[in-house]
């Protein structure tokens, strides 16, 4: 079962979605001014590709190749739908903060892509794996990048304050500090691959 | 299995099926999460009216919108019969971070007599950058002029309706057209 787990862990860290194959970056830099804004888009993106992918790897001898695309489109699109009405009720907390990006995850280039790369030439539990992994190496990207961020910010990490409120340089909270940050750590991890 | 070929009654016939089965799910998921939702933002407002209003049960709760730094932002501005403010809440709002987001706690700042409204006359807030007496957020400026406009605005919701007052209520302005 190497192959399974080979699959789990490619998203992690060889092909880690947002820092090896710089994907889905509206989400990205967008929502992580938090550690815990960052890890809950993560898990949100995470769910629907696990979904996603499954479906489209049921679906896949059904759907002509001609019209897979706009397919993939209408499955993605659901789950996120879902998503966000679910959230909407029983994650009112969540919801306020991410609610504005949630539908994002309909563009996001991982969910599609991963449905064209590998759902769609791979067998059922193959592609859920790969949705795990992927989704894991998203949250994990965006948890951490929202955790420089907020760090850097506002000095708390996770809402636990580390250093004196005034301490934090407001611009790692604002969008340029997204590049910034998230810059930073692709140097970080290119250099650790490389090694 | 073998894949079905492109035909075009493949295609559509594909197409139309996962459409509705997508339609179909969609359609009892929102049916089952409706009545959560409604409770959610019922309870919201309630929070926020209680909140507002501070303990007083004659006075006036009033809802109302304007733009902001960042686009519109709803406020909610609890009135005592005089028309002093008595409490406000932001219900939702997307300022810069950091700087207009202040306003969230600013302007409810008992420490800061200069910024501090609670307990005011409503009706003519301004900054001081305009003439008036409330110091605005320290670099957002915009968000601290639409911020009290939003309070004098909803201060003339509040005159307009004193008449039929009595109890606490909620009321909800209609949003002005941007000049």
């Amino acid at each position: 079962m190497s192959n399974a787990l080979k699959t789990l862990t490619n998203g992690i860290l060889k092909e880690n979605p947002t820092f090896v194959l710089v994907l889905g970056m509206c989400p990205t830099l967008a929502t992580t001014t938090s550690a815990i804004n960052g890890m809950s888009m993560g898990l949100a993106t995470l769910f629907v590709l696990v979904c996603s992918n499954v479906v489209i790897s049921l679906l896949k001898n059904l759907i002509p190749d001609k019209v897979r695309i706009p397919a993939f489109i209408v499955v993605i699109a659901t789950f996120v739908t879902l998503v966000q009405l679910l959230m909407q009720a029983y994650l009112p907390g969540i919801y306020d903060v991410l609610g504005l990006f949630i539908p994002l995850i309909v563009v996001n280039c991982i969910v599609l892509g991963r449905a064209e790369a590998f759902a769609a030439k791979n067998s059922v539990g193959l592609s859920a794996l790969d949705g795990i992994g992927m989704g894991l190496g998203f949250t994990l990207a965006l948890t951490v990048l929202g955790a420089v961020r907020e760090l850097l910010g506002t000095g708390a990490c996770f809402g636990l304050p580390i250093f004196p409120d005034n301490y934090g340089a407001l611009v790692f909270v604002l969008a340029p500090g997204a590049f910034i940050a998230l810059a930073y750590l692709m140097v970080i991890i290119n250099k650790i691959q490389n090694k | 299995m073998a894949k079905l070929e492109s035909t075009f009654k493949n295609m559509v016939l594909s197409l139309v099926i996962i459409s509705m089965v997508a339609a179909g799910a969609l359609a009892g998921v929102y049916l089952l999460t409706l009545d959560s939702i409604e409770a959610q933002k019922v309870a919201k407002q309630e929070a926020a009216k209680l909140a507002v209003l501070n303990g007083h049960d004659d006075g006036v709760a009033i809802e109302t919108e304007v733009d902001g730094f960042g686009g519109k932002f709803r406020v909610m501005v609890g009135f005592d019969q005089e028309g002093n403010v008595l409490g406000y809440e932001i219900l939702d709002h997307q300022e810069t971070p950091g700087l207009g987001s202040h306003m969230v706690h600013w302007f409810k700042n008992a420490d800061k007599p200069g910024q501090h409204i609670i307990g005011r006359k409503a009706g003519s807030f301004a900054v001081s950058k305009d003439g008036g007496d409330v110091d605005a957020i320290t670099a957002a400026t915009i968000t601290s002029r639409a911020f009290l406009k939003a309070i004098n605005q909803a201060h003339a919701e509040f005159k307009g309706t004193e008449a039929t007052t009595g109890a606490s209520q909620i009321i909800k302005q209609e949003t002005e057209e941007p000049k």
